[in-house]
């Protein structure tokens, strides 16, 4: 994407009715391959949108380009009305550099298929690291902070253990609660039951169900559990070659689907189960 | 803890058989010359220990510059900065590239004509440490790229800065991947000290070289310095790693 094409773009969205999330012509590819296809999709404060669709739709690469860890080709994300990976320069943007990069950051966390706790931490440990190191809160806050969140997700008996002494559903509960230590305005969660054991999806997805009924987090969700999809979301994607092929409230696109291929992709999760 | 006790056990007695082994070989040997092996340590079991002591003093002074050494390049290797990754890769073309030896006498013989004159001990160290720096740094590099992308990619979502992401995750973890191998490069750290006998630094090779002249017992001499070179790396670096090995696992909560 040239400079010029960025033009275009506000340098900052303004209004009443700013969205927390912003993607505007998002496009991505690797090589020939395209994994996003100028996506436009807006997430309201406080709203929880769930992004399913068949493997290879891109729908992981939305959250991952959200916590920055893929860089984006074309389009502009606004976290909060403020670009994420572009800063205002002149009458445009331009990419932006780390520093504007590690404050955008701050708005977001995220939780990942494979937890990636710290195995050379405690379970507290790996809480207190993000607000200690880089929140730059007392060791004492900090504790605080974290055995109250290890509380809340039931894993506070638990927090002088190594992440090897944890089941899967553990460990992702305390990368729950290491992430939220954070504070951040944004939450996205990449398919965080996908490597558990059946009989512990359970405890987590109770605590995502906690989040939502309790916090105005904005969350973002990609998940292959559509029944927990369909209960708790406000909003439900369905991705398809890197596009939005339908979206609309669980009750429309799970009871109603429009589009064919979404009709397809239903049945085939509902015959696999 | 109850674990370790028969290792030690075990230790203990594969060294006191390998210093039986050695005092009847060499008694035999001996008798040859109108001298016993026991004759033999009497007299010069001092140059010996005082050898042996300025080859470990060598050992830790060279493994020291070694790992800060490997550390310092494996981390500029996987800079993205070109200039710095070539520096790097020059450094280690170079220390590793070419013989220990030759590398010696440059900084002992050739640095002077630049005006750097340096101690003979001081020269062996650092031609020791440079030399296993820069094998070591492709081993601190190896250990930093296994740690688990998951492990960079959570750091960053805590958004840490790109100094405490290496500090704080993931060099501890490397670190722990690292020791095998660099249980290796130490000894063959402490064997490579063997060359600086050739500067006349007075360590164990050294010794035996002078005991070896004045008395020709060459199989005495040459065989008590091999088989203290061996002790030391069986029984000293080989046991001290697999302990800090154990530590770290420990304190990961992995033992």
């Amino acid at each position: 994407m040239t400079t010029e094409d960025l033009l275009t773009f506000p340098l900052a969205l303004q209004g009443d009715h700013v969205p927390m999330v912003s993607f505007r012509q998002v496009s991505k590819s690797y090589g020939s391959l395209t994994v996003l296809d100028s996506l436009d999709l807006d997430v309201a404060e406080g709203e929880m949108v769930t992004i399913i669709g068949p493997s290879g739709s891109g729908k992981t690469t939305v959250l991952r380009m959200l916590m920055t860890l893929e860089t984006i080709d074309g389009g502009v994300i606004y976290i909060d009305g403020r670009p994420l990976t572009h800063m205002p320069k002149g009458i445009g943007l331009v990419a932006a550099n780390s520093r504007h990069l590690r404050k955008m950051r701050s708005n977001i966390g995220m939780c990942f298929q494979h937890f990636n706790l710290f195995p050379h931490m405690t379970a507290l440990e790996n809480c207190m690291e993000g607000p200690v190191n880089v929140l730059g809160l007392s060791k004492k806050e900090a504790r605080e902070r974290s055995e109250q969140l290890l509380a809340m997700v039931g894993m506070v008996d638990k927090r002088h253990q190594h992440p090897s002494c944890l089941s899967g559903g553990q460990q992702q509960r305390v990368a729950i609660a290491r992430a939220l230590a954070m504070r951040p305005k944004v939450m996205l969660f990449d398919e965080v039951t996908s490597a558990l054991d059946p009989e512990v999806i359970g405890e987590v997805t109770n605590v995502i169900r906690k989040l939502v009924a309790e916090h105005n987090l904005t969350m973002l969700m990609v998940t292959h559990q559509m029944g927990f999809a369909k209960d708790i979301s406000d909003r439900v994607c369905f991705f398809y070659g890197g596009r939005i092929e339908e979206q609309g409230t669980p009750e429309e696109l799970f009871g109603n689907p429009k589009r064919e291929r979404t009709q397809q992709f239903l049945r085939a999760v509902k015959e696999a189960v | 803890m109850d674990l370790r006790e028969p290792i030690d056990h075990r230790v203990a007695g594969r060294a006191s058989l390998a210093l039986y082994l050695q005092v009847r070989i060499f008694s035999k040997l001996g008798k040859d010359h109108g001298m016993s092996y026991f004759e033999f340590i009497a007299k010069y079991g001092d140059r010996i220990l005082s050898g042996t002591l300025v080859s470990m003093m060598l050992t830790i002074l060279a493994a020291i510059l070694a790992i800060a050494i490997a550390v310092a390049a494996g981390l500029m290797r996987m800079s993205p900065n070109p200039l710095v990754r070539g520096i790097a890769t020059l450094y280690i073309e170079i220390f590793r590239g070419t013989s220990l030896l030759v590398q010696l006498y440059w900084i002992f013989f050739v640095l002077p004509l630049f005006g750097i004159t340096l101690e003979k001990f001081t020269a062996g160290f650092i031609a020791v440490g440079m030399n296993l720096g820069a094998y070591g740094s492709e081993v601190v590099r190896g250990a930093i790229l296994s740690v688990p992308r998951g492990q960079w990619e959570a750091a960053l979502a805590l958004n840490m800065s790109s100094g405490k992401r290496m500090l704080r995750v993931i060099l501890p973890q490397a670190l722990l991947i690292m020791l095998p191998p660099w249980g290796n490069l130490l000894i063959e750290l402490l064997k490579g000290t063997a060359l600086v006998a050739l500067i006349a630094v007075a360590d164990l090779t050294f010794q035996a070289k002078q005991i070896n002249a004045t008395t020709y017992l060459s199989a005495q001499s040459f065989g008590t310095a091999l088989i203290v070179y061996y002790i030391v790396a069986r029984f000293v670096i080989t046991p001290s790693m697999r302990w800090l090995e154990g530590y770290m696992k420990r304190k990961m909560g992995r033992a």
